[in-house]
């Protein structure tokens, strides 16, 4: 028999049983839909944190206090500004290495009020971070070593405090202190699930004197390059045990943070596909079970087949079609609405999904395997049906 | 003149739950290109069981059988189906068309799995159900026709692939005498333009119109009569 004539035949059969065939379908359908919709939403929110992450700048080393392991409680910070320097001479650019001491603070102007995260920073933060100014200027090194109380508005707290009004200038008070507007930063949006742009950076000295104490939390420091940044972490740490002889401290990069947030979201994606697949099963399994009925149903129809002159592979062939037919119809619709979902889901949720091709093309591939693997059996058994047996069958 | 298809002793032994149950016990039977021969006997005798081998549907256990001059015992499934459509065409008691496929596409379902093109196959399928007598039903399907109606277009299905022997099983079995008659009519026609025709019958009167009768009994001829 001719192939094209094979499927010319399978597909009369599917729409001889149009109710059975859409609902054996339907299994597969789920289970391609559940595999792109899910695995789409774990590639993009892997895609949107990177690219927050990144975004951070690039070659940046990251010193907090205490060890980073699992199970091990935040340490009270024992660093202050003599360590700064201290790092700075290590990394011999005191422009490289930023500090930071921040606290969740009301903000005031007039009458109006906002909830502000205070960064009590260095001089040389924007060329540490990626931080870019929309108006005015940002703090000056006099500013950090006079501890004078000026102010660099997020773009969302100088809206709320400001509305369209120009701040530069203008007095607010941070935690009931006064202080004067001389900046204000681009808008910067979500990252990591913090507000940015609420935040509101003062000199690390006045910050200081705010909270009443000469700590700061942590430190950043921007490599010159990338090879150098292993190198920089492991001496900047043992710099600051040597001075703090009872504290730990920990450094970690870019990288890394980027490597353990990519392997736990690898290992979702994973976990999600997984689930999503043993639906995808479950529907294999299921026509599986509705090809041997057709064989069953139609062992009539074989046996006269064979009479006539249908050979076992062709009647194999004809089964084996029909139920990769299926799958495979079932696979296309099943793209369909998972990236339809996927779709959705990016759009009207702050979740945002990416299809990839590789993703389209696995569903599929695996759909049209599924038809294969399970169809085999009930194709193989009508294939094998003794034509005597099977014409005597009523 | 060779012989469309010679049996030598033929036996055919089936196990069933590990007891062995002998259907024909050594039959040998020629049957030639012209003959038109009835096969009678009551159920169990082994009639049945020797159509399915002269139809290369089953294969001996014993003896030798020679269809088209082959040796079937050699044969693997997929040669005796390209056997079987080339050589032997089938027509059953209960007709065994496809229910949703119309009168020209039940016709040309042998062509198929001989790789013929579609068109080609419905011309073909055309021309046999007018020698049938059924040119007006072409895209009838078997529900929209009568018994005798549905056996002709099962004896067109029979015809399409040009077969050298016509097998018969109780042809006339579903259908009321007056049908009947014209059925047989049809086949003994058909005789008439050389093909073998092989009745399957226990309708003693249908047996009697043949030229040869053969009457079976445990699995074994116990008469042979020519007219």
């Amino acid at each position: 028999m001719r192939l094209a004539e094979a499927w010319r035949v399978a597909l009369d059969a599917l729409r001889a049983n149009r109710l059975r065939s859409v609902l054996t379908m339907l299994g597969v359908v789920i289970g391609v839909a559940a595999v792109v919709a899910l695995v789409g939403i774990g590639t993009g929110t892997k895609g949107q944190i990177e690219q927050q992450v990144e975004g951070l700048g690039s070659n940046l080393l990251l010193v907090v206090p205490g060890r980073l392991e699992a199970g091990s409680a935040p340490a009270a910070s024992t660093m202050t500004l003599d360590d700064v320097e201290a790092v700075a001479r290590v990394v011999g650019d005191r422009d490289r290495v930023a500090a930071t001491i921040a606290s969740g603070e009301t903000v005031r102007a007039g009458s109006r009020t906002a909830f502000g995260s205070m960064q009590g920073v260095l001089e040389n933060t924007p060329s540490v971070f990626v931080r870019r100014l929309d108006r005015g200027s940002y703090l000056t090194r006099t500013d950090v070593t006079t501890g004078r109380r000026v102010a660099v508005l997020g773009a969302g707290t100088a809206t709320t405090l400001f509305g369209d009004r120009d701040p530069i200038g203008r007095q607010i008070t941070i935690g009931g202190v006064r202080f004067r507007v001389i900046g204000t930063f681009e808008r910067l949006g979500q990252s990591l699930g913090v507000d940015r742009d609420s935040e509101v950076h003062v000199p690390v000295t006045a910050a200081q004197r705010l909270l009443g104490t000469d700590r700061i939390d942590g430190l950043a420091i921007r490599a010159p390059d990338r090879e150098r940044i292993n190198q920089l972490s492991t001496a900047v740490v043992d710099t600051l045990t040597d001075r703090h002889p009872d504290s730990d401290f920990s450094a970690v990069t870019q990288e890394q943070i980027l490597g353990v947030l990519g392997d736990i979201l690898g290992v979702l994606t994973g976990v999600l596909a997984a689930i999503a697949g043993i639906s995808l099963l479950v529907g294999g399994v299921g026509v599986s079970n509705i090809m041997l009925v057709s064989v069953r149903e139609r062992t009539k129809e074989i046996g006269l087949r064979k009479a006539v002159g249908a050979r076992p592979r062709d009647i194999g062939v004809q089964f084996l079609l029909e139920a990769v037919l299926l799958t495979t119809i079932g696979g296309v619709l099943g793209m369909a609405l998972g990236v339809t979902s996927a779709l959705l889901v990016d759009a009207l949720s702050p979740v945002p999904a990416a299809i990839t091709w590789w993703s389209l093309a696995l569903a599929f591939g695996v759909s049209a395997i599924v038809g294969i693997v399970f169809g085999v059996v009930p194709a193989q058994r009508a294939g094998r049906l003794d034509p005597v047996v099977a014409l005597r069958t009523e | 003149m060779t012989a469309a298809i010679v049996a030598t002793e033929v036996s055919r032994t089936y196990d069933l739950d590990g007891v062995s149950v002998s259907a024909l016990r050594g039959v040998s039977l020629t049957i030639e290109p012209t003959d038109y021969l009835a096969i009678v006997g009551t159920s169990g005798s082994g009639k049945s069981t020797l159509m399915h081998l002269l139809g290369g549907l089953d294969r001996p256990t014993g003896g030798t059988l020679l269809i088209g001059g082959r040796d079937v015992s050699g044969l693997t499934p997929g040669e005796m189906a390209k056997l079987r459509n080339e050589t032997i065409g089938f027509v059953f008691q209960s007709f065994h068309l496809l229910a949703r496929t119309t009168a020209r596409d039940n016709v040309a379902l042998p062509l198929v799995y001989r790789g013929i093109g579609r068109r080609e196959r419905r011309q073909r399928a055309t021309e046999m159900l007018e020698r049938v007598g059924l040119a007006h039903r072409l895209d009838h399907r078997p529900n929209q026709m009568s018994g005798g109606e549905q056996q002709r277009v099962a004896i067109a299905r029979a015809l399409v692939t040009g077969p050298s022997v016509l097998l018969a099983d109780e042809p006339t079995g579903n259908l009321d005498s007056a049908t009947g008659q014209s059925v047989l009519a049809l086949l003994e026609s058909l005789n008439g333009e050389g093909v073998a025709v092989v009745l399957v019958t226990h309708d003693r009167e249908v047996a009697a119109r043949a030229h040869r009768q053969i009457v079976m009994k445990d699995g074994l001829i116990v008469s042979e009569a020519s007219v």
